[in-house]
């Protein structure tokens, strides 16, 4: 395999059980280098787990990580070496200010004069004007961003945020994705944890779905989308005083002067419509719902079972 | 070895920063035990031929001051990181658990020996007592902050709370400091304490600093010496073995 073939992440049969918890039930996973990839799934799904076990925070029960080639295990110091990781908690070092803590992070990593790629996180994170502030001193959204130069003062090929805007304002997240939009133009690798669908929607290429362990959805974000059966059609109508008969049989509501009828292909629409007119009915409006991640994300996780 | 350089640094920089709080205060506390120490039996005990009683409590108070900060400085800093969850920082890099062992305790080292040197700055003013061997004083000195703070990383690992920790440190460190001979030499204890404060490898270690310091001591220096080091192996090799297996660290 050539370097570039390499896959940037690399999971074989990954377990891992707390007592009888089995937190990871045999993840197979693989990222190529480049990519902008989400993991989702709900609340326990395993996503911090698989990356805490990525990141040498946690050990496997069976099973293999490899980052850009290198085993998280046997190889860890070029594993790590490969790897940012954005921690979900809030957590800083009160002792420090921000440049020091940068230039310690640098430290850990072998890197002495690392002076100019420190100044620039700082500036592209807008964090120039508190470099001298002690950590204790920062606001939450501040915090977050130190969290994000930490992650990535060793320049590392595959950056893996994990829930990186959960509880951040909007000046700040549209900053942060800016920052890590360039980041993927450059080639980095990024893995992203979020419970914002829209945000992995926007950003992400892949997806792939978690819950209770296991994986229940790889697929392009196209491919995730794609899998969501249900569109409605929504059509505003002048004064309905009930649901058109033709109508309710196909599962259609009504609600206000609003009338929800869901379908599947596109083609039905104009018979649809018709009805509406049929049942004498004035049409003042008509939108269809795009398919969204969310509503992907529920029905997968609803048909995933148990 | 950079990454050990760093945290090292860090280390010592985090005690340095407040070290009104890990430096001065233990100095204070030490010469508030001279003073009153001093002055209440000074003239009533003479434990070793031709030192005064606060000549004698000197090297003790010095000793006991290295070691309690040893161990304060790896536990608590460990059980910091580990509560705040800034622990990360240093799991994160590629750091080996050898690296991470060494620099705690070297910085933790550094600590007792900064607070030790300023009981002693302090207590000239008090008596002067010279150093008669200074390679033995260094090397108990050496080897007792090295077992303390060694003992600190694994309390720090093994610790989940503050409170835990607290225990470790009131219940183990302060009773078997007290009474390792820091006020008194044991041959002044009844024959039966005397046994009981062999068992005490605090004793040894200041009793053995204490021949560095007189060229008199309780025990031999060589038995010492050889007890201090066994139990500092005992302790690296846990320590070593808990942070190799990933022991609350890396769950």
């Amino acid at each position: 395999m050539s370097p570039s073939d390499v896959p940037a992440i690399e999971v074989r049969q990954a377990t891992k059980r707390f007592g009888s918890l089995q937190a990871l039930g045999g993840v197979d996973l693989e990222i190529r280098q480049g990519e902008f990839f989400a993991l989702l799934g709900p609340n326990g799904a395993g996503k911090t787990t698989l990356i805490s076990a990525l990141a040498g925070l946690q050990r496997l029960s069976s099973g293999s990580i490899r980052v850009m080639g290198h085993d998280v295990v046997s190889d860890y110091r070029a594993a790590r070496r490969a790897l940012g990781v954005v921690p979900q908690e809030l957590v800083f070092d009160p002792f420090f200010s921000v440049r020091e803590l940068l230039r310690i992070q640098s430290g850990y990593f072998g890197l002495r004069r690392n002076d100019d790629w420190v100044d620039e996180l700082l500036v592209s994170l807008d964090l120039a004007s508190k470099a001298d502030t002690n950590m204790r001193a920062l606001s939450g959204g501040m915090k977050r961003r130190v969290l994000v130069a930490q992650a990535l003062v060793h320049r590392p090929p595959v950056i893996v945020l994990d829930e990186p805007t959960a509880g951040v304002d909007v000046e700040l997240r549209q900053t942060l994705w800016q920052f890590i939009r360039r980041l993927n133009a450059d080639g980095h690798t990024i893995v992203l944890t979020t419970h914002y669908l829209e945000e992995a929607e926007e950003l992400c290429t892949r997806i792939a779905m978690l819950k209770a362990g296991r994986i229940v959805a790889l697929d392009s974000t196209a491919g995730i989308l794609r899998r969501v059966s249900q569109r409605v059609l929504r059509v505003r109508v002048e004064a309905a005083a009930a649901l058109p008969l033709a109508l309710a049989g196909l599962g259609a509501e009504l609600e206000a002067d609003l009338i929800r009828v869901p379908f599947e292909t596109h083609d039905q629409i104009e018979g649809l419509l018709g009805r509406v007119r049929e049942a004498g009915l004035r049409v003042q409006e008509v939108e269809i719902s795009r398919p969204d991640l969310e509503q992907a994300f529920i029905e997968i996780m609803q048909g995933a079972g148990a | 070895m950079s990454g050990f350089r760093t945290l090292l640094y860090k280390e010592t920089l985090r005690f340095w920063k407040v070290s009104f709080q890990t430096v001065g205060a233990p100095v204070l506390t030490s010469v508030l035990y001279l003073m009153i120490f001093g002055h209440v039996l000074e003239g009533r005990l003479q434990p070793f031929d031709g030192v005064s009683y606060t000549g004698f409590l000197i090297p003790g108070l010095v000793m006991m001051s290295v070691l309690q900060n040893a161990f304060a400085n790896s536990s608590s800093s460990l059980i910091q990181s580990k509560i705040t969850g800034n622990i990360v920082f240093v799991l994160l890099p590629p750091i080996s658990w050898f690296e991470f062992f060494s620099a705690y305790v070297v910085a933790s080292v550094l600590r007792g020996v900064v607070v030790g040197t300023g009981v002693w700055l302090v207590s000239l003013g008090f008596a002067s007592t010279g150093v008669a061997h200074p390679l033995w004083a260094l090397a108990f000195v050496v080897l007792g902050a090295g077992l303390l703070a060694t003992l600190g990383v694994i309390a720090g690992i093994w610790a989940d709370k503050f409170d835990q920790l607290a225990a470790f440190q009131n219940f183990l460190i302060m009773p078997l400091t007290m009474l390792s001979g820091v006020f008194y030499s044991i041959h002044s204890l009844p024959p039966v304490w005397q046994k009981v404060s062999h068992l005490n490898p605090f004793f040894f270690m200041i009793d053995g600093f204490r021949f560095g310091i007189f060229g008199q001591s309780d025990a031999s220096p060589w038995l010492s010496l050889a007890i201090v080091a066994s139990a500092l192996l005992a302790l690296v090799a846990i320590s070593l073995a808990m942070l190799r297996s990933g022991y609350k660290l890396r769950g």
